[in-house]
């Protein structure tokens, strides 16, 4: 008999209660993460950043979130009703998705699949699709350049960025998350990061790319497109998009993790405690990256991407299968 | 570009790129340097760039070290200074009113009026850095308000005056 629709062992409900959790989970980290990114900005810049606020400006995040909600959501005229609308929310939607694979902890994985890797790499995919909707349907220059931008460079890094996480997935054997962290040990020398600090290097260049945080942020580049595909979005139109890029640095970093630092695996004392430390280290490296260098021109962008990382990470994939297979 | 010089420029761009983290990695560790305004304030304004204004001599603080010769005038960039002079009467007039005019003139050698339109100064420091006789240099007011840009034209012989008689 399939177990009752209230208990726990049920599918949807572990479905529903992991996503109401992740939901939660995204919240809280878009606002802890927003004074972050502002504290760290003007620590970098020697000033205090927000402080007026709240102690030290921690209620600040708040204070942004309930302006944002309360502007008024605008569509320019001539713009398509449909695809305009649409964009925000499937700007936000998959990402959620992308959490339920990741393991926090030997006993909190949202969902074990022995595909998680590939799911979570497939709707990741999809956050492109909402940056062409919402430039496209803007109806505005620099919207529609912002879409062909964001395009062409999703396109550039998803190649290298595929075959980096091939090279653990292969390395490890699976493609559930699960089991590669698993694989791992809790020194550092025992990680797939520093055993194939190659993969581990290309894959942390393409997630920031992926994610179009500084210096990659192209789509948006706000001193050339004013600010690229959401140009036109107000209120929580915008704010979605927001939301929907902290989301996704968390999951670049959640997936870096598991796959090349070992997840909740510590020294001493391995659960979720390790796995957030890991994920934080990531993400606060990325908005360190994003005050320090300039904004890259587009086509050195994607010179990067098929001149350098594309034919590295090719090389160390046929590195791993050579040493895999000699290792048997 | 031949393969070793590819080569090396992308060991040098990797490095710049940690050069660059080490930079702000390190600037993320000082003391910040913004004051909070209102409730704090610097004292140290020595280095602040504010309109300019005349040194004194050193016998006579009230008068200034200026011998009129325009050479601060001529430096300026957006003519934001103007220097008047008592043009010399012609032979015969002698006792008509006296006439100003623009520095430099025959055998004046101090001013009759110094005024800097600081509405239009780029705080540059040509005019300083020209002057032969060190005659100007940058004041320290950082807290310079008018509701009118006709405000900004400072009479800086006034200034002079009013500084030597707080003094």
């Amino acid at each position: 008999m399939s177990p009752d629709l209230l208990s726990f062992d049920h599918p949807l409900t572990r479905l529903v209660v992991g996503l109401l959790c992740v939901f939660a989970f995204v919240g809280l980290n878009g606002l802890v993460l927003v004074w972050v990114e502002r504290k760290v900005a003007g620590h970098v810049q020697l000033r205090p950043g927000p402080l007026h606020v709240g102690p030290y400006g921690l209620l600040q995040p708040i204070v942004d979130a309930v302006k944002l909600v309360g502007k008024q959501l605008a569509m320019p005229a001539g713009a398509d009703k449909y695809l305009y609308w649409a964009a925000p929310l499937l700007a936000f939607a998959p990402v959620t998705v992308c959490f339920l694979p990741l393991p926090f902890d030997p006993d909190l994985a949202p969902m074990r699949l022995n595909i998680g890797l590939v799911l979570i790499l497939a709707f990741s995919g999809l956050g492109v699709l909402s940056l062409i909707l919402a430039g496209w349907g803007s109806n505005n220059k620099w919207g529609l350049l912002g879409a062909a931008r964001a395009v062409a460079q999703s396109v550039a890094y998803e190649v290298p960025l595929l075959l980096a996480v091939m090279s653990v997935a292969i390395t490890a054997g699976s493609l559930d998350l699960y089991e590669i962290t698993g694989k791992q040990g809790g020194w550092p020398w025992q990680w797939y990061g520093v055993q194939n600090p190659l993969a581990f290097f290309i894959f942390l260049v393409c997630a920031v790319a992926e994610t179009n945080r500084a210096p990659f942020d192209l789509p948006e580049a706000e001193s050339e497109l004013t600010a690229g595909f959401h140009t036109e979005y107000s209120g929580m139109g915008f704010g979605l998009f927001f939301l929907a890029e902290y989301a996704n640095m968390i999951v670049v970093s959640g997936v870096a993790a598991a796959l090349f630092l070992g997840g909740w695996q510590g020294p001493f004392m391995s659960g979720i405690l390790w796995f957030l430390v890991k994920v934080y280290a990531i993400l606060l490296l990325m908005i360190w990256m994003r005050w320090t260098y300039p904004r890259v021109r587009f086509d050195q962008l994607l010179n990067l991407s098929w001149k350098w990382l594309t034919p590295l990470a090719i090389i160390d994939l046929a590195l791993v299968v050579i040493i895999k297979g000699i290792g048997g | 570009m031949s393969v070793s010089e590819l080569f090396e420029e992308a060991r040098t761009g990797l490095k710049s790129l940690f050069v660059g983290l080490g930079i702000t990695g390190k600037a993320f560790c000082q003391p910040q340097v913004t004051v909070i305004y209102p409730k704090e304030e610097v004292d140290n304004l020595s280095t602040f760039r504010g309109h300019v204004e005349l040194v004194g001599k050193e016998d006579d603080p009230s008068v200034p070290r200026c011998v009129a010769c325009g050479a601060c005038v001529k430096a300026c960039p957006s003519d934001c200074l103007t220097i008047l002079c008592p043009v010399p009467a012609k032979e015969g007039q002698e006792d008509a009113p006296v006439v100003m005019g623009p520095a430099p003139q025959k055998g004046s050698k101090t001013p009759g009026a110094v005024i800097v339109d600081f509405s239009l100064c780029s705080l540059c420091g040509q005019c300083a850095k020209t002057c032969p006789v060190d005659s100007l240099r940058f004041s320290d007011n950082p807290y310079m308000v008018a509701l009118d840009r006709k405000e900004f034209r400072i009479d800086l012989m006034a200034r002079l005056k009013r500084q030597a008689e707080e003094e």
